[in-house]
């Protein structure tokens, strides 16, 4: 029978079916972070249970570290300290892998997992953090679970999981010059809303998924939850081979060629049937920037604020209104001429390498414009090394840009550093709902290039005029 | 965990669409290295009149005397939406919901109910507006779930079936921990583990 890529990967981890639907799958890696690890763990062992296959196990420290050069385990988020030490601490119990704040390697989740080869193609990986289908990129099936899970997880090596349903994206035609993956999925989720991948694994596919690099395809699987997808995947080429090949993790000598053979049948057979399929041409796209409240909430950088649907639902049309009123916002109203006062490069969507190298080729002789606060945090040391190597960091410095440690930092508030009330933030990161980068903060979603412009123009600006 | 078999209550309706996890309990509300005391932090931006205070908004359907007992909720599409953070369901669990009825639900959202006891029933959209008609007098906002027949039935006498995989009903029925029920399976684990540890080994190194 001819398979998706999904199918195959399912069925090399079903351990046994339970019920229709819904099966006993096998977990080759799981990832924890302190903002939950200390409970799952401490739950965990609180139970009478343990940790059934240590190995399997990582941990990074990223969701509220401090991200000041300098930092120690303070942080301004409350009880961040206690989350940070406990989550040491219950670790080193556990016996599992952590990357604590000093290691070379720390990094936001995301970002270090494909870096260190630590998810790889045809892998399950579970994490508690909405974004692990980031790492679906790889060919893996990665998905973000709760503390429960995690705790179900590290206890049986296990999940019980719902299977979702296949639905393949195509991403057709020719992207332009200054368009991203980024600007790619923000179009996707305007167009078919913010639950149109509901209860669905998306393959993104086509001959501009084939064209993006490794780290633009972790940009657009991790999207995929903002499209309410259970995860988003593509199959692995040799850019993914290549990509893995040496990495800290990765599978070598005699296991590198076993692996290759597994890893080459990874794809969908030409005749395997979908669910559900969209196809989009993205010849034409233009920057994408987000206005209101939900990452549907987006259009063109040369669009207008949007005048509510007529067609629209009586739960949507308050939220609609809602998301004016959050964001100050009125129909009509020039994208390109709202003014911010902040602007943000990081969190696992978009602080990687190349995210850094093109926002600084915006940047490179400019100067932030007055009185905006523009932040970069890089997604992990490795990173932040490289960047160091290539003098990135002086060019950020130098237009005005903090230069930071890395950690997920503004991509979300918990109760520390945030931009302030009601101040209007062009963001890299995921989620523009309210509150999400601090009390009443406003938040408008945009590839890094569209927020290295924007910090430059004091307003949303278009990318594609600084591209010289 | 508490078994859920019938379930009465007051039934209050936040008919908005996409409420997601962060409006469900905000970061800043999760202070705790535990799963306890974030009931207080549930809907905190829409239940206190300034962030991190804890003066009532008296306009929140919550904070009305008539739904001070509030233990089943009504809610728009895609309610849980979000972020994964399980805090999300221990706030709603610790204040006091038991039933949330939506046209819809975050995935993650639905499973972490369904793991700390908390019953999703997914209705559509047009009997969610018809069941927020009935329950607006106060006095029939008691609504009654029953998980074996899986029905809702209104104070008016309606009844409203809905679906739930059987493997989600019965541990919401038995109050089971799923962790305990798949190490019954260990067997099974292993076997599988076996041969696939010959066919990847890579993953096991
Ligand atoms: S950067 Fe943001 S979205 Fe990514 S893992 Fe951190 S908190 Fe989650």
């Amino acid at each position: 029978m001819a398979l998706t890529l999904f199918d195959k990967l399912w069925a090399d981890h079903e351990v046994a079916i339970l019920e229709d639907n819904v099966s006993l799958l096998y977990i080759d890696r799981i990832f924890l972070h302190e903002r939950t690890g200390s409970i799952a763990l401490e739950s965990l062992v609180a139970d009478g249970r343990m940790v059934r296959n240590p190995e399997k196990v990582f941990c990074s420290m990223d969701h509220i570290v401090d991200t000041h050069v300098g930092r120690t385990d303070e942080t301004l988020v409350p009880s961040g300290k206690q989350f940070i030490q406990s989550t040491r601490k219950a670790s080193h119990a556990a016996g599992i892998k952590l990357f604590d704040i000093n290691d070379p390697w720390q990094g936001i989740v995301h970002v270090i997992s494909p870096e260190l080869g630590i998810v790889q193609p045809g892998c399950t990986l579970i994490c508690p953090d909405s974004h692990t289908c980031s790492q679906g990129a790889l060919g893996a099936l990665a998905w973000g679970v709760g503390s429960s899970e995690a705790e179900h997880a590290m206890a049986t090596n296990t999940l019980v999981v719902k299977r979702p349903k296949n639905m393949r994206v195509n991403l057709v035609g020719q992207l332009p010059v200054g368009i991203t993956a980024k600007d790619l999925v923000l179009h996707l989720i305007a167009q078919y809303g913010a639950a149109g991948g509901s209860g669905c694994a998306i393959e993104f596919a086509g001959e501009v998924v084939e064209a993006l690099s490794i780290e633009a395809r972790l940009t657009l699987c991790n999207m995929a939850v903002e499209f309410s997808a259970f995860t988003g995947l593509i199959a692995p080429d040799h850019k993914a081979f290549d990509y893995i090949q040496g990495k800290p993790y990765a599978p070598k000598g005699k296991q590198w060629e076993e692996a290759m053979v597994y890893w080459a049948g990874l794809y969908t057979d030409a005749d395997a049937v979908f669910d559900k399929q969209i196809t989009i041409d993205c010849s034409h796209l233009a920057p994408v920037v987000s206005w209101g409240t939900s990452p549907q909430h987006a259009c063109s950088v040369l669009d207008k604020v949007p005048n509510m649907p007529t067609n629209i639902e009586a739960g949507d049309e308050a939220s609609y209104l809602r998301a004016y009123e959050y964001m100050d916002l009125h129909p009509g109203q020039a994208i390109d001429s709202i003014v911010i006062d902040a602007a943000f490069i990081g969190s696992c969507t978009n602080s990687r390498i190349t995210d850094l190298r093109e926002a600084a080729a915006i940047l490179v002789g400019r100067k932030v414009a007055n009185g905006v606060k523009a932040i970069c945090v890089p997604g992990s040391k490795a990173v932040k090394r490289m960047a160091e190597a290539e003098g990135l960091d002086k060019i950020f410095i130098q237009a005005g840009f903090d230069w930071r440690e890395p950690g997920c930092s503004m991509c979300f508030f918990a109760g520390g550093e945030n931009f302030g009330f009601r101040k209007r933030v062009i963001s890299s990161t995921n989620r523009n709902f309210e509150g999400r980068q601090g009390p009443e903060t406003r938040t408008h979603l945009a590839s890094p290039i569209t927020v290295a412009a924007s910090a430059i123009a004091g307003r949303i600006a278009d990318p594609r005029e600084y591209l010289l | 965990m508490k078994p859920l078999v019938m379930h009465s209550g007051v039934t209050a309706a936040i008919l908005r669409t996409n409420i997601d996890t962060d409006a469900i309990i905000p970061s800043r509300e999760m202070k705790l290295v535990s799963k306890q005391g974030l009931g207080e932090g549930l809907f905190a931006s829409w239940r206190y009149t300034e962030a991190g205070g804890r003066t009532p908004n008296p306009d929140f359907i919550l904070n009305k005397a008539a739904y001070k007992n509030t233990s089943i909720l009504l809610s728009g599409k895609n309610f849980g939406c979000g972020s994964s953070r399980e805090h999300a369901v221990w706030a709603l669990a610790e204040y006091g919901i038991r039933v949330i009825i939506a046209p819809s639900f975050g995935a993650i959202f639905y499973g972490n109910c369904i793991r700390n006891g908390i019953l999703p029933v997914t209705l559509s959209d047009e009997l969610i507006v018809e069941l927020a008609e009935q329950i607006q007098d106060p006095q029939k906002h008691q609504l009654t779930v029953d998980l074996i027949n899986k029905v809702v039935i209104s104070a008016t006498g309606l009844s409203y079936p809905f679906v739930i995989a059987n493997g989600c009903q019965t541990m919401l029925l038995e109050g089971l921990d799923q962790i305990g029920v798949t190490m019954k399976s260990g067997k099974t684990i292993q076997m599988f583990e076996q041969s696939y540890r010959q066919k990847r080994s890579w993953l096991f190194e």
